[in-house]
């Protein structure tokens, strides 16, 4: 069977684009899946940070493009999780370096040697997003529970559409239930509400995102000992066509709903 | 709890920023979604109350003209009340 490819894409930069396309690269791979994963961010690449593989890269998607080097050459294989590649972005270059049908022909190559192209797209609605999307059957949207990231995912939305490669899929990043729960921060369903597309996963906000970061080892590595890493596992599953159920996030103890109540200012203010 | 919220002189729910925010959003998107500003619209019902007025007794105060929103799609809303007809004969 000839491999999907992703777009993961947001408008807005910072919302974990790339801690996602990381993640899932990861738990695809876990779950037995033959995996490459695409940095599309030219001149500012990171995803090989995040996956710690970083000292490996010879040559990268520009090379391939410009016909430097085959495209198996630049392609590092992850030694931690055999089938999973990645294919890093070119550091000194800019986004006029990549046209559309550059994208379309590498995905094209890799289609049938894999089951999922992940493509990490560069924040914005200019020619990186545009090459991005070129070769994607699916988009997934990431965005935070916030009004930027909102209404810069709705944006992207709208674009996804009017190119046709919908329907696109949403991931609320870095949901913070405590303040939901406070009724300060959008709820998942207003986010879902608002944006009118289909809900693919729901990341909460982790502390251990940040370690894995530092270490470029992505929590999706050890899937049960943060709810994030649950959450990146769950989201993979769906790709795959599984109806898995989404997470619940702990009901608050009564001490804190206690103090909850307290900061919300319940009593008193 | 909102009933001892209001006992405590709490700010109740409706203060809540993240209602605030689902708020703002909703009218930021319908803007965005397309590409008809407020001052357009005000252009479009003054436009169709002259037309419409031509042939059909209106009351011009009572025209609303709004984008609606139902999912992704965004749609044109005029809503033109008709004189009646008692009340056209008065005049």
């Amino acid at each position: 069977m000839a491999a999907r490819a992703l777009t993961i894409t947001s408008g807005k930069g910072g919302v974990g684009k790339t801690t996602l396309t990381a993640n899932l690269g990861v738990a695809l791979a876990m779950q037995g899946q033959r995996v490459v994963v695409i940095d599309a961010d030219v001149g500012l690449r990171n995803l090989d940070v995040m996956l710690g593989l970083e000292n490996r890269i010879v040559y990268d998607l520009v090379d391939v493009i410009e016909g430097r080097c085959r495209l198996r050459q630049a392609m590092v294989r992850d030694k931690r999780l055999s089938e999973l590649f990645l294919l890093p972005a070119a550091q000194t270059r800019d986004k006029s370096a990549v046209q559309p049908g550059d994208m379309v022909r590498v995905s094209d190559s890799l289609r049938e040697q894999f089951d999922f192209i992940l493509i990490d797209s560069p924040a914005g609605i200019e020619q990186g997003f545009r090459y991005a999307v070129a070769p994607a059957d699916g988009v997934l949207i990431v965005t935070n529970p916030e009004v930027t990231a909102v209404r810069d995912a709705d944006r992207v939305i709208g674009l996804i559409e009017a190119e046709e490669k919908g329907p696109a899929r949403l991931v609320i990043n870095r949901l913070k239930p405590n303040l939901v729960r406070q009724g300060e921060m959008l709820a998942i369903s207003d986010v879902v509400e608002l944006l009118s597309i289909d809900l693919l996963g729901v990341v909460p906000e982790d502390q251990a995102v940040l370690g894995a970061a530092n270490r470029g080892q992505p929590l999706a590595f050890s899937e049960n000992s943060s709810q994030a890493g649950r959450a990146f596992h769950n989201i993979a599953q769906r790709l795959q066509g599984q109806d898995v159920p989404f997470l619940t996030f702990q009901e608050p103890s009564f001490l804190q709903r206690i103090f909850d109540f307290a900061r919300s200012g319940g009593m008193g203010s | 709890m909102r009933a001892l919220e209001r006992l405590f002189g709490g700010r109740g729910r409706e203060s809540a920023s993240g209602s605030v925010a689902k708020e703002r959003l909703r009218l930021v998107l319908a803007h965005d979604r397309t590409s008809i500003s407020p001052a357009l619209l005000g252009t479009l019902k003054d436009e169709l109350i002259a037309v419409i007025s031509r042939h059909v007794a209106i009351d011009p105060d009572q025209v609303q003209v709004t984008v609606s929103q139902s999912g992704r799609e965004s749609r044109l809303v005029a809503d033109i009340p008709l004189m009646d007809r008692g009340k056209r004969s008065k005049r």
